[in-house]
């Protein structure tokens, strides 16, 4: 009895362990096989940078839980992946975009792009055919009458616009009247996006296509695929040559067709800001404002923090928690409102701040189309933004001086002026370094700032890119990328690759300087 | 007390007080201006800094309430500007949960543990965050892009996407919770291991309630630079009806379409919560945010 009572406990444990060793395999076995097919599919539709990413990221995984020697890494396992997934893969996809003609041009992959070119057509001559279109309960139905004079109509169909093509057969209907209203010419303009997208298909199968408002037309498939991958156009029998390596098919004479597909280009993208005027000369323009940016924020804004710091810090001046909670309220509001207070206050015809300037000077600054100004008003408000902080820091800086330095220097007959330079300054220039630096950088990246308030404006004249005279690099890079038709990621890619070059820079020498111990 | 004292003190003191006091007019200027305007009749400036027929109309369409004018006519709201709130609430507090728990986790091992690499990912971990996210959007978009033709509920235009985007952003906030960890005794945790408790037991049991404070720190300094990221946000989310406030409240001030009163009470309304929040907990975020550099 007592021997059972007491090798029980032991044997459920044991069993305990066996189940838990179970469900820890099982589960690990499902998470490799759904991270395997995962992968696989990536690989299939070639999308290489991310089979590895998931190939690294599962292999590490299973590595770390399945290895009880590798414990120690399972407590940092899940925090180091998600830097992996969403920082550094997304720095390392960036630098490769870099070394490609990726854009909106050549966005997709060469078989996505035979796809689209071989769903062009052209009119052929003849075989017009004017059409009538029927409503009944949302559903659509389409008839032609053709050369026989035979009415011809569709299946009810539903008619929106997807931008895909949708085929329909034509049946012979007789004479019977097809049921449902006729749709006036308004509500065909009003459907034309949908009605274009057809391809009707007559029971000889010829393909018709939307030609005008009221009609129908024949048409055929402007290219045809051969088996080395050229493609000829049926309409005046040229012939396109896939060239990989601007990533267009091109003619013998030159022509391209668009779109293309993505394709390597090397360094041509960096070539490109270094030797195209209409991209190199915005580059500098906007390089020597971004760094004179950063430099003015940080001189400005840790000149009027320490000025505030040293004024809070002399014990004759009372209600120091008043005074301190309402110095660090502009950092306290969410930026991105109060950038979008300013820009708001700033504006040229309704803003608030002309109103005075207008009532009190008689002027009415241009803060957003005159370049200098704007600049200016950048300056201001990211003054406004970032004193506090600056404040705050010397605050902690300054409590650490010992007292007895100034009422030392007071018996010398030492004034503000000398105390600055000759107590403060030296003795909190080594801890403050490394946060001027970094703030430096925050600044030199300061995309929110530029974002809401200006968006860049006013505009550089002579740039062949989205360009402007107060955008910071980051926002260069932003406009290339997202705004306007041009959305040139590989010329994005490697400009934010030269930024993240001079931000590693820079924080090195930080790590050097501020003596990080781990 | 300072054993020199020029005589002219008093008036020094007088002149600090007031050039403070002038100073702090002159910075609030904006903010109280913003206020002013939130109570204005209509979108355009009047010619005066004080409402001179004060209307609670933009607070109306604010809060989501169509508002009837004096002649009948009703206006709705331009945007929903509490969906966005809560849009924005949602992903930054479901995000910093998340973000806590990653953090410290790996802080304790780092704090804690020796193992091979410990230097460098520390240290490269310090780099790394210092590049703006903003540079690699076109990455983090094709991505999200990719992971959302197999997971739906994580592709573009997601909440879930945004979250699991703001999961990279945990560096910071280890080397926050390891100084912490560092500062509190060992013994307490050793005594519990010699007695027979695994590492886990000794973090979960041990260590975690006595890091509380900090814990909380970095859930609200997590939830706060959440709540404020802009560039991630604007390339994610594309509905009117998924955006975060920060994404949103931009849409307020376009050329064609400038609606200043409508945005004066939706900022008022939306940046007062986090502002007083921030102001509530200044002490401890200052602490974290000096020792990180990432504001300013």
């Amino acid at each position: 009895m007592l021997t059972q009572a007491l090798s029980e406990p032991y044997t459920r444990s044991k069993r305990l362990m066996n189940l838990r060793a179970l469900v820890k395999w099982g589960a690990l076995g499902a998470v490799s096989l759904l991270a395997f097919y995962l992968i696989l599919a990536l690989y299939l539709q070639r999308q290489f940078m991310f089979a590895i990413l998931f190939l690294v990221l599962t292999g590490s995984a299973l590595y770390v839980f399945a290895r009880s020697k590798a414990y120690t890494y399972r407590y940092i396992f899940p925090a180091l992946a998600g830097m992996s997934v969403f920082v550094l893969f997304p720095l390392f996809y960036t630098v490769a975009i870099g070394f490609t003609n990726y854009s909106a041009d050549n966005l997709l992959t060469l078989p996505r792009v035979q796809q689209v070119l071989l769903s062009h057509t052209y009119q052929v001559a003849g075989g017009r055919h004017d059409f009538e279109l029927r409503e009944q309960g949302g559903r659509y139905r389409l008839s032609i009458t053709d050369d026989q004079g035979a009415r011809l109509v569709t299946a009810p169909f539903s008619l929106e616009a997807s931008g895909k093509r949708q085929k329909l057969s034509l049946q012979p209907a007789g004479s019977q009247p097809i049921a449902g209203d006729k749709v006036n010419l308004r509500g065909i303009i009003q459907h034309k996006k949908a009605l274009n997208d057809l391809t009707l298909v007559l029971p000889d199968k010829t393909l018709l296509s939307m030609v005008s408002l009221r009609s129908f037309g024949a048409v055929k498939p402007l290219y045809t695929v051969h088996s080395d991958n050229t493609l000829v156009n049926n309409k005046t029998g040229e012939v396109y040559y896939p060239n990989d390596k601007s990533g267009f098919y091109e003619s013998a004479k030159g022509e391209t067709l668009s779109p293309g597909w993505t394709v390597a280009i090397g360094w041509a993208n960096y070539v490109r800001v270094l030797t195209d005027p209409t991209i190199r000369g915005p580059f500098i323009q906007i390089f020597t404002w971004t760094v004179t940016f950063a430099l003015l924020t940080v001189v400005f804004t840790l000149g009027l923090g320490l000025l505030l710091a040293s004024l809070l810090q002399w014990d004759q001046v009372r209600g120091k928690g008043f005074y301190r909670t309402m110095l660090i309220l502009p950092y306290a509001v969410p930026a991105f409102i109060s950038i979008l207070i300013f820009k708001g206050l700033f504006n040229q015809n309704f803003g608030e701040i002309n109103l005075v300037l207008q009532h009190l000077f008689g002027v009415r600054p241009d803060w957003f189309s005159d370049p200098f100004l704007a600049k200016v008003m950048i300056l201001i408000v990211n003054t406004w933004l970032g004193y506090p902080y600056m404040m705050l820091l010397s605050m902690g800086l300054l409590q650490s001086i010992p007292r007895d330095l100034y009422e030392a220097s007071a018996m010398d007959g030492a004034g503000p002026i000398d105390n600055l330079f000759r107590i403060t300054i030296p003795l909190i220039i080594k801890p403050l370094m490394p946060l001027l630096i970094a703030s430096f950088a925050f600044n030199f990246n300061n995309f929110v700032l530029i974002a809401l308030l200006t968006n860049g404006a006013p505009d550089i004249i002579g740039a062949s890119t989205p360009a402007g005279t107060t955008d910071l690099l980051v926002s260069y890079t932003y406009r290339i990328a997202f705004q306007d038709a041009g959305q040139n990621f590989g010329l994005a890619a490697a400009i934010a690759t030269v930024i993240f070059l001079l931000v590693g820079g820079l924080s090195l020498i930080n790590l050097k300087l501020s003596k990080v111990k781990v | 007390m300072a054993m020199v004292q020029p005589r002219s003190t008093k008036y020094r003191v007088l002149l600090t007080h007031l050039s403070l006091l002038a100073f702090i007019l002159l910075i609030l200027f904006p903010l109280l201006m913003v206020i002013s305007i939130s109570f204005r009749t209509g979108n355009f400036a009047t010619g005066s800094l004080l409402p001179q027929h004060p209307s609670l109309e933009h607070w109306s369409l604010a809060f989501g309430i169509p508002y009837h004018e004096a002649d009948g006519s009703v206006i709705q709201p331009p945007f929903p500007v509490l969906l966005w709130l809560w849009n924005s609430i949602k992903v930054a507090s479901i995000a910093s949960v998340m973000i806590l728990l990653l953090s410290t986790t790996s802080a304790y091992a780092f704090a804690r543990m020796r193992f091979k690499g410990k230097d460098v990912i520390l240290k490269a971990m310090l780099i790394f965050q210092m590049f703006p996210p903003v540079l690699s959007l076109v990455a983090i978009y094709a991505l999200f892009n990719q992971i959302g033709k197999e997971v739906s509920w994580l592709g573009i235009n997601t909440h879930g996407a945004l979250i699991l985007a703001y999961l990279g952003g945990v560096a910071l906030h280890i080397w926050t919770i390891k100084g912490y960890f560092e500062s509190v005794d060992k013994s307490l945790e050793e005594a519990a291991i010699v007695d027979g408790a695994t590492t886990w037991q000794a973090f979960r049991y041990i260590l975690l309630p006595l890091s509380v404070p900090i814990l909380v720190v970095v859930f609200i300094l997590a939830f706060i630079m959440n709540i404020m990221e802009y560039p991630i946000a604007s390339v994610l989310l594309l509905d009117v009806n998924k955006l975060t406030l920060a994404v949103g409240a931009n849409q307020y001030l376009y050329q064609q379409h400038y609606l200043w009163g409508d945005f004066a009470a939706a900022a008022v309304l939306s940046g007062l919560p986090i502002t007083v929040i921030f102001l509530y907990c200044q002490k401890w975020i200052v602490g974290g945010l000096t020792a990180g550099g990432v504001k300013g």
